[in-house]
């Protein structure tokens, strides 16, 4: 188990270094278009081949896999904070408060976000940058996904607070913020963490998703999302296999958060 | 030894024939499910298949030579330059279930077709001025049609309209065209029976047609259409994209290209004036210099040779060349020139600082192209486009939006700056392009319903289309609509980007099939279309 544990770490330490140092990794940019090339097979030039307009498939990849595992966590970070937030004031305060955010819960969680999400990205100003675009969409995934886990985060805070050593700090005069920090968030933490790591793959699926649906990334820009959408053309990746890559990333890149996630959850 | 081949060979090829006619049931998709199965209301391509399939017609376009054929109506005379139309009718025909057909028929049909209430677009392309449109029944097979004004190509608009019968019980369900609807599962399956009191007979007198039923399967993905042909599941594809046609043509399916069809791709720039835009980027808008910049900077060939695969040519203009008649031959395609394009824009006072194109304001030229998602020919041209105005110092962004939304910005709000969208272009006469070129017109894209033309070039382009419309001479309509042409090529209101060719599968399964690149491309002429082995 440690070795899977250990592959899964060097597997996001490399995804890491592969998104940061992106631009010097990348044979081309990701929207130059070689024009004498399109849907070219693997070679010297382009390790990946290269797309139906000609791109470097490698760039793409490299950039994609950038978009996506920078603004992923960024939203999960959202969520866990917002979940953290609402969650945790309705078990520790009770009674009419947490009748309220249980009803706030309620709310998001039928909330139908793709359709949500297809309007507010057709209310947005049409001259924003393809980045600027990805990360409003990022940003509301974040907003739209923190529900689900501030139940869980309620559940864990009011089991606390029926706690002995929450009883007896309350009996020495603990009270409000200092309960907070000193008893209720330290016991929280795997809980929290557990929901960050959740996210993070859930988010990059939701994008993907919506990539499918041509409302993620604006063009040129690439995400993971948008390269899965390629493999739409499933008559051809038989003949093919390499164009498979951006989805074995995307099946690696999760596996390996779910395998620290476990750990994580052993912990909690 | 030599006559025993022979004879074996001629066997082989009578068998052949004989099973190509034993019945059977050919299958193909609709990409949606049919709005109506009222002919008389079809606005849609999964009613408009339907109709063909089931309705009985007085005059049908050959899909190959577009020349009318006499079907229901045994022959026709037009008088006063499209006022009046005689048609004699075919005697002793019956619909499906068996009601005889009669002038009365017609005569009820062109009423129905022409009630205000039922807002028929079919019955719109009828109305070439006030007043009413009588029908006189002369006797059961000799009826007359007038209309209050010339209506320009009046034959061929019949051949959209399905005469219902005015007495059958089972009022518009019942047929009188090849196939009527036996059958439907909604989302699922439309099937099609041969209608038994079919008139058409082959050259050797067996009845027509050969099929015992069409099955029209409900799939809207069009990647599961072609899995599903390649498995034999499905022996059409009326329109196969250029991809899956690569794909299918290595796999050694077959699929074959008819030619280049009327479709166009286009791109315009909105200069609507209570258009939520900055003023400036309007003023860009509106100059014809600056949208015959955009153009020359455009590299058409590229578009036709890595989007479409090669499927398709760089479009010249209104007209698609494949329209023999109506195209304007002196017209020649856009070339792609950008130094003639930046030359064109110093014209206007823009000037190319470093890699940025400015205005003669100083505002650097940015604006945002919209489409439609999920048509991926199209996102992938907005891409190109975007790339080749990088090369002049423009920036574009691509953004696709849903449908619904997208409708809503380029009807309402008017809330867009430039759109890419295509037409298909069903019907070849000029007269279907009033809608566009009218400048009152719904879908004058780039500035629509306008009280007085905006320009002096769209209030003659009013002018021509209005003569064109109102002449029965065809000629003095092709110079009227030539010249349409012309003005359309030299101010680009649209920019016209490349013509496709019409794709089509057709399983080796399939006999007798003569794609056309008219629709329906594959089932044209249905009722002579047979399958190699009964199923």
């Amino acid at each position: 188990m440690k070795a899977v544990r250990f592959i899964a770490i060097a597997v996001l330490l490399i995804t890491a270094f592969v998104v940061l140092f992106a631009n010097y990794l990348a044979p081309a940019g990701y929207e130059q278009q070689f024009r004498d090339l399109p849907q070219a097979g693997p070679s010297l030039h382009h390790p990946l081949g290269t797309d139906d307009l000609g791109r470097d498939c490698w760039a793409r990849l490299l950039f994609g896999m950038r978009v996506s595992l920078t603004l992923a966590p960024l939203a999960a970070f959202f969520t866990t904070v917002l979940a953290g937030l609402v969650g945790g004031i309705a078990g520790y305060c009770g009674g009419w408060i947490e009748r309220c955010c249980k009803l706030l819960i309620d709310f998001f969680l039928s909330v139908p976000w793709l359709f949500l999400l297809i309007t507010v990205r057709a209310v947005l100003p049409l001259n924003i940058s393809p980045q600027a675009s990805v990360t409003v969409t990022f940003i509301l995934l974040g907003l739209l996904g923190w529900a689900a886990s501030a139940r869980i985060i309620c559940s864990g805070a009011k089991d606390l607070m029926k706690s002995e050593f929450v009883w007896m700090a309350r009996a020495a005069g603990f009270s409000g913020f200092k309960l907070i920090r000193l008893h209720l968030l330290p016991n929280l933490k795997g809980a929290l963490f557990a929901q960050f790591w959740i996210s993070i793959p859930v988010f990059i699926i939701a994008e993907a998703n919506l990539g499918a649906l041509g409302l993620g990334v604006a063009e040129p820009l690439p995400s993971l999302g948008s390269l899965l959408r390629e493999l739409q053309d499933a008559i051809t990746l038989r003949l093919e296999p390499w164009r498979l890559l951006p989805l074995a990333v995307l099946i690696v890149v999760i596996s390996s958060f779910q395998v620290l996630l476990n750990k994580q959850e052993v912990r909690v | 030894m030599r006559r025993l081949h022979l004879l074996s060979a001629m066997l082989l090829l009578g068998c052949t024939t004989l099973l190509a006619q034993a019945g059977g049931e050919l299958r193909f998709c609709l990409r949606a499910e049919p709005k109506t199965f009222n002919p008389l209301l079809v606005e849609d391509d999964a009613s408009e298949t339907i109709r063909y399939l089931t309705g009985g017609v007085l005059v049908r376009i050959n899909r190959i030579t577009l020349k009318p054929q006499p079907e229901l109506a045994s022959e026709w005379k037009v008088s006063e330059g499209g006022k009046h139309i005689r048609f004699k009718l075919r005697e002793g025909l019956k619909y499906s279930d068996g009601t005889p057909f009669s002038a009365a028929d017609v005569a009820y049909t062109m009423s129905q077709l022409m009630d205000p209430a039922l807002h028929s677009s079919t019955g719109d392309a009828f109305r070439s001025g006030e007043g009413k449109v009588e029908t006189r029944v002369i006797s059961p097979s000799v009826v007359e049609i007038s209309f209050p004004a010339p209506v320009a190509n009046l034959v061929d608009l019949f051949d959209t309209v399905a005469i219902m019968s005015a007495k059958s019980p089972q009022k518009e369900m019942a047929a009188l065209g090849p196939f009527y609807v036996a059958e439907r599962k909604a989302g699922s399956y439309i099937l099609l029976k041969r209608n038994p009191y079919y008139w058409k007979k082959d050259s050797t007198g067996k009845q027509l047609p050969y099929l015992d039923s069409v099955r029209l399967e409900i799939e809207q993905n069009p990647e599961i259409e072609a899995m599903r042909y390649k498995r034999g599941e499905v022996q059409l594809i009326n329109t196969v994209s250029p991809a899956i046609f690569e794909k299918l043509s290595s796999d050694s399916a077959s699929v074959r290209d008819a030619g280049a069809s009327t479709d166009t791709e286009q791109l315009w720039f909105n200069q609507v004036p209570s258009a939520p835009i900055p003023a400036y980027k309007l003023a860009w808008f509106t100059s014809t210099n600056f949208r015959r910049a955009i153009s020359e900077a455009i590299n058409r060939a590229d578009l036709a040779r890595i989007v479409y695969h090669g499927h398709a040519a760089p479009a010249i203009g209104i007209v698609s060349p494949s329209n023999k008649f109506w195209f304007n031959s002196n017209l020649k395609p856009h070339p792609y020139d950008t130094a003639s394009a930046l030359h064109r824009l110093q014209q206007d006072g823009f000037r190319l600082q470093g890699d940025t194109l400015r205005d003669k304001s100083g505002n650097a030229v940015e604006f945002s192209v919209v489409t439609n998602a999920g048509n991926r020919s199209r996102e992938s041209m907005a891409t190109m486009i975007q790339e080749d105005l990088k090369k002049i110092g423009i920036k574009v962004n691509v953004v696709a939006l849903d449908f619904n939304s997208l409708l809503e910005r380029m009807t309402q709000s008017f809330n867009y700056e430039a759109c890419l969208l295509g037409l298909q272009n069903v019907d070849l006469d000029p007269n279907a392009q009033m809608a566009v070129w009218l400048s009152s017109a719904d879908n004058h894209q780039w500035n629509p319903r306008q009280k007085s033309p905006a320009t002096a070039w769209e209030a003659e382009i009013d002018k021509l289309m209005k003569a064109q419309a109102s002449s029965g001479d065809e000629h003095k309509r092709k110079q009227y609509w030539d010249r349409v042409q012309q003005i359309a090529w030299d101010q680009e209101p649209f920019i016209y980007l490349i013509n496709k060719d019409a794709l089509v599968a057709i399983s080796p399964e399939v006999k007798n099939s003569e794609p056309s690149v008219f629709r329906p491309q594959t089932f044209w002429n249905v009722e002579t279309l047979a399958l190699a082995k009964a199923r």
